[in-house]
């Protein structure tokens, strides 16, 4: 079956309507038809993953035209790896409950679980198409999606989401002009199409503005410094089931955007060698890490200590780029799933302590560690794994970030990446010590916490030991997923 | 060296993780959380006895799990070095599991449930530290260790402990950054990080490429081993319980470091380009200058815990200068130090904590006349004093007379005289709390005895222990045999 593509895909953006059109009748209807919409994606996504090991690319053509005339979705190893990690974030943060997920209970005007299955739909869209033109309307579908989500934080979310709604636009419109670019100078706008058709053009002017172009608009989108003014504010103000979505899985996307454009649509000595994209995309993402981790120590707010911190790890991303060497890309590609699990995990503990406690500065939660064991372990998990503790998760990213370190002899990333640990450690050991080990002040709301509910623990709980079986089991992940992707780089 | 497969390398590993989730059922009864402990203490300790003849037959118990990374298996394997380790760490962790519920109880310390489940995480680290079979897998235990052991530190939550905590895991956590630095150093030099007898670097690997991974390892493993100047987090860590100063900051989580060093020279690096490169006489020289410095620092500490620290820095310094003369002697010395130095320690640091519950004075300055109220535990102390001054006939002196042996074996006078010097220093900083309590005025003790036979009676088995291991080296638990096994294996050619 090639149709595994759209099969992960049609579910959600049938369930988006369906959802909305019942919970003009009953709001736990939208909730229960959002749930299913993506159970069935997760099947169909799992079910990619499986087949595109036995079988290789799978190609399925829209309304049965071939290529170049038809749109086409395509999967392969890097497009099912990235599709079942946004699936399967997207329905971790649609079980997680709209009253802690949200600061305001969803009112039945907003169509919340529409806009999330949207939004889920665009990003999954985006990796599974294989088609130039159509790649920019899921991106700007999941853009939209996004803007509107984050409104849903209140006051200052609306003025943080229209900052990001007018950036993530410019980015939008450059990936736009370069696919018009590409377009004029290769006649098609299928990717397989384009990759042959643009090898006799690597030296014209036209493609490289056009390559620029992208990667500046997707750089913008990913949040890569210092082109990440947006992010700190919408990742702060948005509710923290969105912000789990955004940093988990949203940011990501555009960074797999790169990732299909540097291997797949042209060859990668072109952005290795004749133009320096992996050069400037590796300097920005090493800047970028340690402006992120030293302004998330400065933060006391925890949901914006998070969101600088996913500044930070999406250079972890870049810097797999940057590397332009197998390991490395294995090391920045298995980030994405690591920092998926991770972040959506913080995020969602952050949205835990706030409706339990209401409290959402990091000196106030002194004394939690013992009124909320089992949120704060799956926190504690976390925090280690982002730190880079072994067995878990965020361990491998870092071996294998410092093996293509190492391999490509940058001594600079290799010093980037160990220091950002050390960094790390800093505003995340900060927050352990306060919940465990610092007393509590006898504030009313810390002595009345308890544990939350199992709606609320349950995803979150999920996340932890997901980042501890990621760790575990990342050897299979790397040679079976990753690898085959990986082997497009020259080593 | 032939291995066989055999699940109970992983089952010491994992006895103390289940003891854990035993351990922190909610609203039991203390006894019978204890008992976890003391039956995990116990069943770890018989598997690793278990594996100890077969060991000593040269026939290694080895289990690879699963892939942990492309072409790196997370394996263990018991080979000689790791036994006598592993050995070593899970019969103290008996004693001091008895010691710490005497301990705790008479305090009386609050959070009991984190502190017993957390040394229970430390001692499965341990364990996987001493039977990893590659740098991968000790790197992942070494690590676990590293944050088990916060918890034990920050143990009292004053803003003291706190910051001692701060402190150790800045020290530990930069330590572990660099380590995995030289891990994917070592991988990309060779291709491998199983560990070899002799060493994994291909010979062709040049002289600079040498003496960076070397000096890599020093800044990693040298953190957990306190060698100077990467020491100050091992006294400020001396806010714990004593019980962890006792067992973890003398036992496990120091002798991990001193443990890595081992597998670095003697199974990473090796000594033939080790030798070549020259870079073991910089840490020669750092750990000779740490035994005298960390001796005359001590002398001036009036707190106990933090003398007796002090002496920790020093006696670990002893272990890794013995490796780094590359010497069959002075590898058998320095190995046995392990083991002896353990027992030693662990022994004062019982003693210091038998006296903090029974009297609540911490300073040297406040021990007059005490000998005469708790004379057992004095005694064992004195016993003690005495092996780590390198008195005949306890076990102190069996070590340094192959250190010493193996320093003249290497023509290395200046290095000799450092032993020596510093046993003489020993004697000063320890005997010296012995005259206080036997012999000094006092009026103030009259009232106290000894502490609670939970305490007493592990601090007289480990005195019991040195004296022991000083007479019989050679018998059971055969420390002797497995050192000279592992030096011959390391450097070629026979025991010393």
């Amino acid at each position: 079956m090639s149709s595994l593509s759209i099969l992960t895909l049609a579910p959600l953006l049938l369930f988006a309507f369906i959802t909305t059109l019942v919970g003009i009748w009953r709001l736990k209807w939208a909730y229960a038809a959002a749930v299913i919409g993506m159970l069935l994606s997760l099947i169909a996504a799992g079910a990619g993953v499986f087949r595109v090991l036995a079988e290789g690319k799978l190609r399925h053509f829209l309304g049965g035209w071939p290529p170049p005339f038809g749109i086409e979705y395509v999967l392969d190893h890097l497009s099912a790896f990235m599709a079942l990690i946004i699936v399967f974030i997207g329905l971790i943060a649609v079980v997680y409950p709209p009253e802690a997920g949200l600061y305001q209970p969803p009112r039945k005007g907003i169509p919340m679980y529409g806009l999330l299955l949207l939004l889920f739909a665009g990003l999954v869209g985006v990796v599974v198409t294989g088609d130039l033109f159509n790649l920019f309307v899921f991106l700007e579908i999941y853009s939209l999606a996004s803007y509107a989500l984050i409104t849903l934080g209140g006051d200052r979310a609306v003025v943080a989401s229209f900052r990001y709604l007018i950036l993530g636009t410019i980015a939008g419109s450059f990936y736009l002009l370069g696919v018009g670019f590409i377009y004029f100078s290769t006649g098609t706008l299928n990717m397989a199409d384009a990759a042959q058709r643009l090898v006799p053009l690597y030296s014209s002017p036209v493609v490289m503005a056009a390559v620029a172009l992208i990667v500046i608009g997707m750089c913008i989108k990913m949040a890569l410094f210092p082109l990440h003014v947006w992010l700190p504010d919408a990742h702060s103000y948005a509710s923290p089931m969105v912000a789990a979505v955004l940093a988990g899985i949203q940011i990501e996307v555009a960074a797999y955007v790169v990732v299909r454009f540097m291997l797949t649509i042209f060859q990668p000595h072109y952005f290795i060698d004749v133009l320096p994209v992996t050069t400037v995309i590796g300097w920005m993402a090493a800047v970028g890490i340690i402006f992120g981790s030293v302004m998330a120590i400065a933060q006391r707010d925890f949901k914006r200590m998070l969101a600088y911190s996913t500044v930070a790890q999406v250079g972890y991303i870049g810097l797999g780029i940057g590397l332009a060497n197998p390991l490395g890309l294995i090391g920045g590609l298995l980030h994405i799933l690591n920092h998926a699990f991770m972040k959506s995990c913080l995020f969602l503990v952050a949205g835990g302590i706030r409706y339990k406690t209401g409290l959402h500065e990091i000196p106030k939660f002194a004394g939690l560690g013992r009124k909320m064991p089992l949120m704060m372990a799956a926190f504690t998990v976390a925090a280690l794994s982002m730190v880079g503790i072994p067995p878990t998760a965020g361990f491998f990213s870092k071996w294998y970030l410092v093996l293509g370190s190492i391999d490509a002899g940058n001594w600079v990333f290799l010093a980037v990446i160990l220091a950002s640990s050390l960094l790390t450690a800093v505003y995340f050991f900060r927050m352990v010590e306060k919940l465990y080990a610092v007393p509590s002040s006898g504030d009313a709301a810390v002595e009345q916490a308890t544990e939350p509910s199992a709606g609320i623990l349950v995803p979150i709980l999920v996340l932890a030991v997901g980042i501890i079986i990621l760790g575990l089991i990342n050897a299979l992940i790397v040679t079976q997923l990753l690898m085959p992707v990986a082997a497009l780089l020259p080593s | 060296m032939e291995t066989y497969y055999s699940l109970k390398p992983l089952l010491a590993v994992l006895v103390s993780l289940l003891a854990v989730v035993l351990i922190v059922i909610p609203n039991q009864r203390p006894n019978v959380r204890e008992s976890w402990t003391i039956m995990a203490a116990l069943a770890k300790f018989a598997i690793v006895l278990s594996m100890l003849p077969s060991v000593l037959g040269g026939n290694y118990p080895a289990i690879t799990l699963f892939s942990i990374s492309p072409g790196i298996s997370l394996a263990l394997k018991v080979d000689s070095l790791g036994i006598i380790f592993g050995l070593s760490a899970s019969l103290l962790w008996i004693l001091t599991s008895f010691f710490s519920i005497g301990y705790v109880r008479g305090v009386p310390e609050h959070k009991q449930t984190r502190y017993f489940a957390s040394f229970a995480v430390c001692l499965s680290a341990t364990m996987g530290i001493a039977f990893a079979a590659n740098l991968l897998t000790l790197v992942i235990f070494y690590e676990i260790l590293t944050i088990a052991t916060y918890p034990l530190v920050i143990h009292k939550e004053t803003p003291e402990a706190i910051f001692g905590g701060r402190k150790y895991l800045v020290y530990l956590l930069t330590g572990g950054v660099f380590l995995l630095f030289a891990l994917a150093f070592t991988y990309q030099l060779s291709g491998t990080v199983d560990f070899q007898p002799g060493g994994i670097l291909p010979a062709q690997v040049s002289p600079s490429s040498v003496i960076m991974l070397f000096i890599l390892f020093l800044m990693s493993f040298g953190v957990k081993s306190a060698v100077m100047p990467l020491h100050s987090w091992l006294p400020t860590a001396m806010v714990a319980p004593t019980p962890v100063s006792a067992l973890l900051h003398a036992v496990a989580v120091v002798k991990a470091g001193v443990f890595g060093f081992a597998r670095a020279i003697g199974f990473v690096i090796g000594p033939a380009l080790l030798h070549q490169s020259g870079a073991a006489g910089v840490l020669a020289g750092f750990t000779a200058a740490t035994i005298l410095l960390a001796s005359l620092i001590a002398i001036r500490q009036d707190n106990l815990k933090m003398r007796l620290a002090y002496s920790t820095v020093g006696h670990l310094s002893y272990i890794v200068l013995g490796m780094t003369m590359l010497s069959p002697g002075a590898w058998v010395g320095a190995l046995l130090h392990i083991v002896n130095h353990a027992v030693m320690k662990i022994t004062l640091f019982f003693c210091a904590g038998a006296i903090y519950v029974r009297t609540h004075r911490e300073k040297v300055s406040e021990l007059n006349g005490i000998g005469r109220q708790m004379p057992i535990t004095m005694a064992a102390f004195t016993l003690a004093s005495l092996g780590l001054a390198g008195v005949p006939p306890i076990n102190g002196f069996i070590s340094k007379w192959y250190l010493v042996q193996g320093s003249f074996d290497g023509g290395q006078l200046a290095i000799a005289i450092v032993f020596l010097l510093s046993g003489l220093l020993n004697a000063g900083y320890l005997l010296s709390i012995t005259i206080r309590a036997f012999f000094a005025p006092s009026e103030r003790f009259t009232k106290f005895g000894e502490a609670s036979p939970l305490m007493v009676v592990p601090l007289a088995l480990t005195a019991l222990f040195s004296l022991l291991l000083g007479l019989f080296p050679e018998r059971f638990p055969y420390f002797y045999q497995l050192a000279s096994q592992v030096a011959a294996s390391v450097l070629g050619g026979g025991g010393p």
